[in-house]
């Protein structure tokens, strides 16, 4: 017999290494959560900066009140997709204030972000159509273009000359369409939404922008990348999460395309799967209107950013990209001093991400942080201080 | 091109992603052998569609593993044009 599980022993024992140097990083505990940037894990508190809760909103009471108002209107959960059980009503109003959010006609909410990659990118390109995806993509969206049965170009990340050059090449015919994100999420770095959309004038193609890490947090609006370029027009399809800046779970795509809603019967991870729980639809449309209400937020988030990015790079630390951002990636030299000074930062006291091949790009190992609008200038210090301790000596 | 001549080209190519200094051949299983993780592999495809001026989709990938087996995908490419 062959045993089906045996292919993963290298995956068991590269895990086994990193248990015999302390804790486990890729599954720690949060036994209590204090506040968007704070856990008792064990019997100690632990600042966290690797939650990707960029504005920090988990804790606000006007989105707890409606999210505990929605479990005792609608009950714990839908029970079934929107297709088969149909909607609640939240669900509608979530889909348009997102859609008057982001002023775009339409808006699908899924119920991650991980099935709104799947379902957009199925829905979007068939067999006959090819997707031009960055390198540097994340694996939902990996995932989604497998799904779609689409032929698969990869192009090298962030250079639309490169894209251009493997266009040129393609001969098929079919449909074209290119994804990009807002702000990678393992070092932080933009896609230049310019020199993508100039590329318009060149080639037939559709643009679709994963703003899952820049959703609520790039651009005069928060409504990300495109808005931050000035270029909202030439981004056909945008796709977030709520897991992130909303702060709860979910997901959507976007776009003016008038057949735009006809992709709800067309999208397997749309169709044949649960439609997010009431209490995080309601979360969600309570925390959008904090997001527009609070521009304020973004700015302390971008304040912060700013004084760890600046912090980290004093010690001398080399980081993932040289542009601000709120995902700040501290290259480290390979696998096991990664997890060395991981396992030192937790034990300090800080919390932040360990990100190793193949999960980063050009097998890169990281210590990946993400900064909070609901740290204090002292929460980013500490941070500093923690860091020039422990990884920078 | 024949495949003959697209072999040791693709050896080169592949040094810098042969970390643990294999022995290259045409039937070397290059995810497998030189344990190279499925990110590693598409970097290398990249260089490979560089260096002929092709493209090679990423459903591709998936089914040539061995050196020849892309060997043979180049020249069907090479020869196409
Ligand atoms: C770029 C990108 N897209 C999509 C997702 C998936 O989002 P979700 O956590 O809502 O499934 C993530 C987050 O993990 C992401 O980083």
């Amino acid at each position: 017999m062959v045993d089906l599980l045996e292919k993963h022993r290298a995956i068991a024992d590269r895990f086994q290494r990193m248990i015999d140097m302390g804790v486990n990083a890729l599954g720690v505990t949060n036994d209590q959560m204090i506040s968007p940037t704070r856990a008792i894990v064990g019997n100690r508190e632990i600042i966290l900066a690797g939650t990707n809760n960029y504005m920090g909103i988990t804790f606000e009471p006007s989105v707890i009140a409606a999210g505990k108002k929605a479990l005792d209107e609608f009950g714990t959960g839908t029970t079934g997709s929107r297709i088969a059980n149909g909607s609640f009503a939240m669900h509608k109003e979530l889909e348009r204030s997102l859609a008057k959010f982001l002023g775009l006609k339409h808006c699908i909410v899924f119920t991650t972000g991980y099935q709104a990659n799947l379902g957009m990118l199925s829905g979007l390109a068939g067999p006959k159509d090819t997707i031009y995806l960055d390198a540097d993509s994340h694996s939902s969206i990996y995932d989604g273009c497998t799904l779609s049965g689409a032929k698969l170009v990869r192009f090298r990340h962030n250079d639309a000359a490169d894209l251009d050059k493997r266009m040129a090449r393609d001969d098929t015919g079919g449909g074209r369409l290119v994804v990009l994100e807002g702000i990678y999420s393992m070092l932080g770095d933009r896609a230049p939404l310019a020199d993508f959309v100039a590329l318009k004038k060149k080639h037939d193609f559709q643009l679709l922008v994963d703003d899952a890490h820049s959703f609520g947090v790039l651009g005069p609006n928060g409504r990300g990348l495109g808005d931050e370029a000035g270029l909202e027009d030439g981004v056909d399809f945008v796709i977030g999460t709520f897991s992130k800046s909303i702060g709860a779970i979910g997901g959507f795509g976007a776009g003016n395309h008038p057949l735009f809603d006809t992709l709800r019967y067309a999208m397997r991870p749309y169709m044949f799967t649960a439609s997010a729980s009431p209490a995080s639809v309601a979360t969600s449309i309570a925390a959008l209107e904090v997001l527009a209400k609070e521009p304020e937020r973004r700015q302390r988030l971008w304040d912060n950013s700013q004084r760890l990015f600046d912090g980290l790079r004093a010690l001398g630390l080399e980081t993932g990209t040289d542009v601000v951002s709120p995902v700040i990636a501290v290259k480290m030299p390979d696998e096991l001093t990664t997890i060395a000074k991981w396992n030192a930062l937790f034990e300090s006291g800080v919390y932040v991400n360990m990100a190793v091949p193949p999960g980063t790009p050009n097998r890169l190992c990281l210590l990946r942080c993400s900064v909070s609008a609901a740290h204090s200038f002292d929460d980013i210090d500490r941070i500093i201080e923690i860091f020039k301790k422990v990884v920078a000596n | 091109m024949t495949e003959a001549e697209i072999i040791p080209i693709i050896c080169d190519l592949l040094g810098p992603y042969n970390l643990e200094g294999k022995l290259l051949a045409a039937e070397t299983d290059i995810p497998a052998e030189l344990n190279i993780d499925s990110v590693g592999v598409l970097d290398f495809i990249m260089e490979v569609e560089d260096h002929f001026d092709i493209e090679i989709p990423m459903n591709v990938v998936s089914e040539t593993r061995t050196v020849i087996d892309l060997a043979r995908y180049v020249a069907a490419q090479k020869n196409k044009a």
